[in-house]
C-alpha cells in the first residue's frame, strides 16, 4: 500500500495530466462534437426560402425524409423515392462489402504468404491507387465500362457480342465502382489479420481430420475475424455515405443517400431535409455496427 | 501354454510404422538437397520409439512423412500393413504433438481436445466424455474453460498431449515436444509422457536431440545422422553395443584408440594388446571405450596401458580423470570419487590404464 503523501502525488499528477491535455480535449470536443451539433439543430429547424434555413422550431425536415407533401393535393404521401434510395445505399454498401471480402481474402491470403520481399512489393501495389484522386480513378472505371467504352470496344471487336454491354449509369455500374475503390480497405486488414495467423495451425487442424473446408471454416476466419471487422467496417460505412461513385457512375439517376443528402443543400434548398437525412445516415451507420459487432462476437463464443 | 505365449510375442511384435527405403529430397535441380537417404525403419505397436540425431538430421523430415504433411520422393509408408504413402493427413489415424504446440487459439482447452473427435463426426455425447477423460488423464479438469493464451507452457503442453490423443490414433508423433521447457518441467513431463504411453498402449514416435531423454524414455530408439538411420536398438545395445564412431560418440561421452586387428588381437597404437569378444574385423579399426569403464591401476601391472595424467576435474560424485597415451592420442577416465574426495592422484603422475572386461569395443568409422 502507498503512504499518504505518494498518494496525493498520484492525484496531483493526475489532475497534472488532464490539465495539460485540456487544449487537445477542445480541439477535440469542436472538431468532432461541433458540426455535429450544429447538424441536429439544423434538422429541427424550418427551411429557409433561398436554402440556409429559418430559426423557428420545426419537424419538417424529420417529417420530410418518410413523407413528401404532393404538389397537387398538398397532402403528405410516402416519400417512396426516399426509400428506395436507402435501400438501394444499404443493399450497394452490402453487396460491395460481400464482394470486396470474396475477392479480398483470397489477394491477402497470397500476399501474406509470400516471401517477406516479395510481400512488401504487393502491399505497395495494392495502395497505388490511393495515390490517385478518387474522382480521377472513378472516371477510369467510367472510361472501362460505358457503352462505347473499353470493354465494349474489345468485345464487339472480339464479335463476343453485336450490342454493347450497357452497365453505365445502373446499379451495377456503381456496385462494381465501389467494389474498385474500396478493395484496399478490405485487403489491408485482412492482410494484417492473416499476417499474424500461425501457419501451423493449418497442420494441426489437418491433423486433426479436418478437411480443407472445415480448416477455414473452423480455424482460419475464426482467427482473423477481426481483420474480418475492420475491412467490413472500413468498406461499409464509406460506402454507404459514398458521393462520388455514385454521382459519376450512377449518372445521377442511382442516387445513394449521399446524393440525397448532397441535393437537399443544393438544388432542393432544404437544409433542414438534408440535416435530417445526415442524421438518419449516421443513425443507420450506428445500428449497423452494432449488429455487426454483437453477430461477430456472438460467433466468437458459441463455438464447439 | 507355449503356443499362445509365442502367439502374443508375435502381436506384439507387430509393425504400427514401417518406412520402407524413403527418399525425400527438397528442391530440384542443383539445389536439390537430400533430407532423408534410404531409410528403412520397423516401428513396432505400442513401443515407445525415438528418432534421435543432431540438429538437420532429418528426423522433423521423417515425422513429416509419417503424419502425411509431405510426400516422399521415393519409397513407401505403411500403417498397420496398409500403403498410406499418399494419404492426406485428415485420412490417417495419426495424430501430432507439435513442437510450439499448436494450439488453437480461439478455442477453449476443452474444444481444443475435442476438435479431432468433432471433426471425425463423433456424437456430442462422445465427444463431451472423452473430453473429460482426456482433461483427467493429463490433469487440467480445473483449467477446461480457459482460452489456451492464459496457460503456463507446461499446461499448454498437456492440452497439445490431450488433443493428439483424443481420437485414440494408432500412432502418435511428438516432435521435440519437451525442448520449450525448463529443465525441472522437463523431467517431470519425461515421467508423465511414458506414463501416458503405457496407460495408453499408444505407439508413440519420439523426435529428440538429447541423448539422455532418448536413452530414459525409449523401448527403442532409432539414431539418425545425414538423413540416414544410423542405428535401431534399445537404449541398452545402443550405448553398449553402438555399429558406429557417429553412434558411440553421439550417445554418451566415449574414448576412440587407433588399432590393428590381427589374428584374433587388437593392437592399440599405444602398443598394448586388448582382447575384444567376438571379434570378426581385420586390419585398421577403431577401439571405443566409455570412459566409466576405464580403471587406473598400478603403472607396473602386466597388460595396463601406459598413461600420464593430464587434468582432474571434480564432479561430485565422479572424478573425470583427463589422460594421455604413449601414442599422444588423449582419454577420459571416470572414476568414483572416494570418500575423502582426493583421488590421490596429481597432474604429471604415470598410471596404468585398463579397460573392465569386455569393455573394449570396435566401431566403423
Ligand atoms: N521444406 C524444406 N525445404 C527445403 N529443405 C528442407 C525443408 N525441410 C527440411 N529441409 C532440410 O532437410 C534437412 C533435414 O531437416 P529436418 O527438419 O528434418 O531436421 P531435424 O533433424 O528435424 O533437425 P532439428 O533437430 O534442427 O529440428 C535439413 O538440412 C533441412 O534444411
Ligand atoms: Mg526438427
Amino acid at each position: 500500500m502507498s503512504s499518504p503523501a505518494e498518494q496525493a502525488q498520484i492525484a496531483q499528477s493526475v489532475r497534472n495530466g488532464w490539465l495539460l491535455s485540456t487544449p487537445a480535449l477542445i480541439v477535440l470536443a469542436f472538431a468532432s462534437l461541433g458540426p455535429l451539433i450544429i447538424v441536429i439543430v439544423y434538422s429541427f429547424l424550418a427551411p429557409g426560402k433561398y436554402g440556409n434555413v429559418e430559426w423557428a422550431f420545426s419537424l419538417s425536415g424529420w417529417r420530410g425524409i418518410i413523407y413528401t407533401k404532393d404538389i397537387f393535393s398538398d397532402e403528405y404521401v410516402l416519400a417512396d423515392a426516399h426509400l428506395a434510395i436507402f435501400w438501394r445505399s444499404i443493399k450497394l454498401s452490402f453487396l460491395t462489402t460481400l464482394t470486396t471480402f470474396a475477392v479480398g481474402f483470397p489477394t491477402a491470403w497470397f500476399i501474406a504468404t509470400r516471401a517477406p520481399k516479395a510481400r512488401a512489393m504487393w502491399l505497395f501495389l495494392i495502395t497505388i491507387p490511393f495515390w490517385t484522386n478518387l474522382l480521377i480513378r472513378t472516371y477510369a472505371i467510367n472510361e472501362v465500362i460505358r457503352n462505347e467504352g473499353l470493354m465494349n470496344t474489345v468485345l464487339l471487336k472480339l464479335g463476343l457480342i453485336t450490342q454493347p454491354i450497357v452497365i453505365i449509369y445502373t446499379d451495377i455500374a456503381v456496385f462494381i465502382g465501389m467494389t474498385y475503390v474500396y478493395l484496399p480497405l478490405m485487403v489491408l486488414p485482412l492482410f494484417a489479420a492473416i499476417d499474424r495467423f500461425d501457419m501451423k495451425l493449418l497442420e494441426a487442424g489437418y491433423d486433426l481430420y479436418a478437411s480443407r473446408w472445415q480448416v477455414l471454416r473452423r480455424v482460419i476466419l475464426p482467427i482473423v475475424k477481426p481483420g474480418i471487422i475492420a475491412g467490413s467496417i472500413l468498406v461499409f460505412v464509406p460506402s454507404l455515405g459514398a458521393y462520388v461513385t455514385p454521382r459519376v457512375l450512377g449518372g445521377g439517376k442511382q442516387m445513394m443517400i449521399g446524393n440525397l443528402i448532397d441535393l437537399q443543400f443544393g438544388q432542393g434548398r432544404n437544409w433542414p431535409l438534408g440535416a435530417a437525412l445526415s442524421m438518419t445516415l449516421l443513425m443507420i451507420v450506428t445500428i449497423a455496427l452494432l449488429i455487426y459487432v454483437r453477430y461477430a462476437n456472438k460467433e466468437t463464443g458459441g463455438h464447439g | 501354454m507355449n503356443e499362445k505365449a509365442a502367439n502374443e510375442k508375435a502381436v506384439i511384435q507387430k509393425n504400427a510404422i514401417e518406412a520402407r527405403n524413403i527418399v525425400k529430397t527438397f528442391g530440384v535441380g542443383q539445389a536439390a538437397a537430400r533430407a532423408l537417404d534410404d531409410v528403412t525403419v520397423e516401428i513396432r505397436q505400442g513401443e515407445f520409439f525415438t528418432l534421435l540425431g543432431p540438429s538437420g538430421c532429418g528426423k522433423t523430415t521423417l515425422l513429416r512423412l509419417i503424419a502425411g504433411f509431405e510426400m516422399p520422393t521415393e519409397g513407401t509408408i505403411l500403417l498397420d500393413g496398409q500403403d498410406i504413402t499418399y494419404l492426406p493427413p485428415n485420412k490417417r489415424p495419426v495424430n501430432t504433438v507439435f513442437q510450439s504446440y499448436a494450439l488453437f487459439p480461439h478455442l477453449t482447452v476443452a474444444q481444443n481436445v475435442g476438435f479431432g473427435l468433432e471433426m471425425q463426426g463423433r456424437p456430442k455425447a462422445e465427444v463431451n466424455d472423452t473430453v473429460a477423460r482426456m482433461l483427467a488423464l493429463v490433469k487440467l479438469e480445473p483449467l477446461a474453460h480457459r482460452k489456451t493464451n492464459q496457460l503456463s507452457g507446461g499446461q499448454q503442453q498437456r492440452v497439445a498431449l490431450a488433443r493428439a490423443l483424443a481420437p485414440s490414433p494408432k500412432v502418435l508423433l511428438l516432435d521435440e515436444p519437451l525442448s520449450a521447457l525448463d529443465l525441472k518441467l522437463r523431467k517431470e513431463m519425461q515421467i508423465e509422457l511414458k506414463r501416458l504411453q503405457v496407460e495408453t498402449g499408444i505407439t508413440f514416435v519420439f523426435v529428440t536431440h538429447d541423448q539422455e531423454e532418448a536413452l530414459t524414455m525409449s523401448d527403442r530408439v532409432g539414431v539418425m545422422s545425414q538423413g540416414k538411420l544410423q542405428q535401431v536398438g534399445s537404449p541398452k545395445d545402443i550405448y553398449t553395443k553402438p555399429v558406429n564412431r557417429f553412434v558411440a560418440s553421439f550417445i554418451g561421452e566415449t574414448n576412440f584408440i587407433a588399432a590393428r586387428a590381427e589374428a584374433g588381437k587388437v593392437h592399440l597404437a599405444t602398443g598394448d594388446t586388448i582382447d575384444i569378444a567376438g571379434l570378426s574385423a581385420g586390419g585398421n579399426v577403431t577401439v571405443t571405450i566409455r570412459p566409466e569403464q576405464l580403471r587406473l591401476v598400478d603403472k607396473t601391472e602386466t597388460g595396463a596401458m601406459r598413461a600420464t595424467v593430464k587434468s582432474l576435474v571434480y564432479f561430485g560424485t565422479d572424478t573425470h580423470c583427463y589422460l594421455s597415451l604413449t601414442d599422444g592420442s588423449e582419454v577420459v577416465a571416470r572414476l568414483q570419487s572416494p570418500a575423502s574426495g582426493d583421488a590421490g592422484l596429481t597432474p604429471g603422475q604415470s598410471v596404468g590404464l585398463r579397460a573392465v572386461p569386455g569393455a573394449a569395443q570396435i566401431v566403423l568409422d
